[in-house]
């Protein structure tokens, strides 16, 4: 089960109105099963464009993506997504969007009662239990995204995939959401694919940090992994010098060997 | 952004005053105990703000009217016109005849009228924005003629239904039918293409089937603009009725209107303009009140 994702020389070129833009090219990745993997580069690096290919929601112009050795060709619930902008139905409340998600799922082979309490499992386990009838604008951005991480989780995806998920949070919201997805992936086991700009972020959560080189045409500069034990403390990692030695190699990377944003584009 | 969309001049203009209405009410409350939450005490600075500049507004219209029909023999006064529309209201209800009802049954004929055109016209125009919004094929294929069409004025099609029909009733109807359409094509048509596309990446990653894309998103996600393309036909429909029926004839309030035209009866030409006026403000209140209900935050 090593090779549980498989990218093979992915690229990917976008026909715009203004013409071509070329976006990947030569992606090779492997994830293997439980791993936490994290996508960084600067934005415009088409770290999202690759998150996408994996999500099935579009589709590479060249190369091939494998999912459990079957090839991705469309979107699905083996592979959840958790979008940017939470995406939550503004009309459904927290439950009824988790809720669509587990009856699309489950819906088939489960009973009403199985998949309310499936819903209200996922929510309790992101710790939105006592928000169930609140529709998405009336609670936080931090509870949304919580919402949107339940709604993912409950599907019991393969490989859940995250696209930036806490970058709209502030500082406090998003160490503290970091806390609790580690606890929930440790406990389910899950395959994580997660894209941020954020170094210490990547180097928190990861097991290996993927560094995409500047666009147009980027492509995998660097892959390194990080041997730090679980579970981890942000606090205890501070002065960590296997922590400290990962951060200065993703910075370097990014501000040192591609830091030219503005000439490389 | 979407629910913007319903808010009147009005209710923009009465919200300043609003707003402000607690503080400066404060000083004159009687301090109420600590231990019990203080209870809101009746706002007459914030009602009177709200209704005052509306009764001053048509205070100034009666006024300017009374000044202005003093010395006239040919125009009845406001005080005339009032005891006109007492006696009009006394009875709205009589018959006499097919040609003289009582304004009642003129209005009831009307709203009848509008309710089947504009009905019609909702049951082929929501389902058809929908799959101009949907299919882009369909959307160029249609979208010149609708902008071709849109502008025609109702009495434009009178003649058309007349001819098909052979009757005045139904091409009245037709009228209304073919005016009060394109709104909600059009808005329909805008919603669904306006549905964020983050909506639609969650449908597909969740792989929803065709039935709940429709139900749980698609519908609710277009619903606002629906009922604005609702609300804009409503209000095109009723103008149009008017017209319609001076030129048809027959029983409702166009047609009584150019009656009393005929018979000299300018009071009653006015109280047909106020009654136009007010059940055109109520359809319009009603589904904006509608249109509240169903529209979201995000």
């Amino acid at each position: 089960m090593n090779n549980f994702i498989e990218v093979q020389q992915a690229e990917m070129v976008f026909t715009t109105k203004k013409g071509r833009f070329h976006a990947l090219r030569d992606i090779n990745l492997t994830v293997a099963k439980g791993e936490f993997v994290t996508l960084i580069g600067h934005s415009g690096c088409g770290k999202s464009t690759l998150l996408n290919l994996i999500a099935g929601l579009t589709l590479p112009t060249a190369g091939v993506l494998l999912c459990d050795s079957k090839e991705i060709n469309a979107p699905g619930p083996e592979r959840a997504v958790v979008f940017q902008n939470h995406s939550l139905l503004p009309w459904l409340t927290c439950f009824d969007n988790v809720h669509l998600a587990v009856e699309r799922v489950f819906g088939a082979t489960e009973n009403k009662a199985q998949l309310a309490a499936r819903t209200e499992a996922a929510l309790a386990l992101v710790g939105m239990s006592h928000a169930l009838h609140k529709r998405p604008h009336e609670v936080s951005g931090g509870m949304k995204q919580r919402v949107g991480i339940a709604r993912a989780l409950a599907m019991e995806p393969k490989v859940l995939l995250m696209d930036e998920p806490f970058g709209a949070l502030d500082a406090l919201t998003r160490a503290h959401l970091q806390d609790e997805l580690l606890k929930i992936v440790a406990r389910t086991r899950s395959t994580v694919v997660m894209v941020t700009h954020d170094v210490d972020e990547a180097v928190l959560l990861s097991d290996r940090i993927v560094m995409l080189s500047n666009g147009p045409a980027a492509t995998i500069g660097e892959i390194l992994r990080v041997d730090l034990a679980r579970p981890r403390n942000r606090v205890a990692l501070a002065e960590d010098a296997g922590y400290i030695h990962c951060r200065k190699a993703v910075l370097d990377f990014l501000y040192t060997r591609h830091g030219h944003v503005e000439q490389a584009a | 952004m979407v629910s913007a969309v319903f808010h009147s001049p009005l209710e923009a203009a009465v919200e300043p005053g609003h707003a402000a209405k607690p503080a400066l009410a404060a000083p004159a409350l009687p301090q109420p105990s600590p231990a019990k939450p203080p209870r809101q005490p009746m706002d007459w600075r914030g009602l009177a703000l709200k209704l005052l500049p509306p009764i001053f507004g048509l205070v100034l219209l009666v006024g300017l009217w009374a000044l202005a029909t003093m010395n006239s023999t040919a125009f009845p006064t406001p005080a005339k016109t009032f005891d006109a529309a007492v006696k009009l209201f006394a009875d709205p209800f009589y018959r006499k005849g097919p040609n003289d009802q009582g304004i009642g049954w003129n209005i009831l004929f009307s709203l009848q009228r509008v309710a089947l055109g504009f009905g019609l016209a909702a049951l082929v125009g929501i389902p058809l924005g929908f799959m101009i919004g949907r299919f882009e094929f369909l959307n160029r294929m249609v979208s010149p003629l609708i902008s071709l069409l849109k502008p025609v004025s109702p009495l434009a099609w009178l003649p058309i239904g007349l001819l098909v029909f052979k009757s005045a009733n139904p091409a009245a109807i037709w009228t209304i039918f073919i005016c009060s359409i394109w709104p909600m094509v059009v808005n329909t048509a805008v919603g669904v293409q306006r549905v964020p596309a983050d909506y639609l990446n969650v449908a597909r990653v969740l792989n929803l089937s065709e039935w709940k894309i429709m139900t749980r998103i698609l519908f609710p996600a277009v619903l606002p603009y629906m009922l604005t393309g609702v609300r804009l036909s409503v209000g095109t429909a009723w103008l149009v009725i008017v017209a319609a029926e001076m030129l048809t004839g027959g029983v409702g309030i166009g047609f009584w209107v150019w009656d009393e035209w005929n018979n000299l009866n300018v009071a009653h030409i006015i109280i047909a303009i106020f009654v136009i006026g007010i059940v055109g403000l109520l359809l319009e209140q009603l589904l904006m009140a509608v249109a509240a209900r169903f529209s979201f935050d995000d």
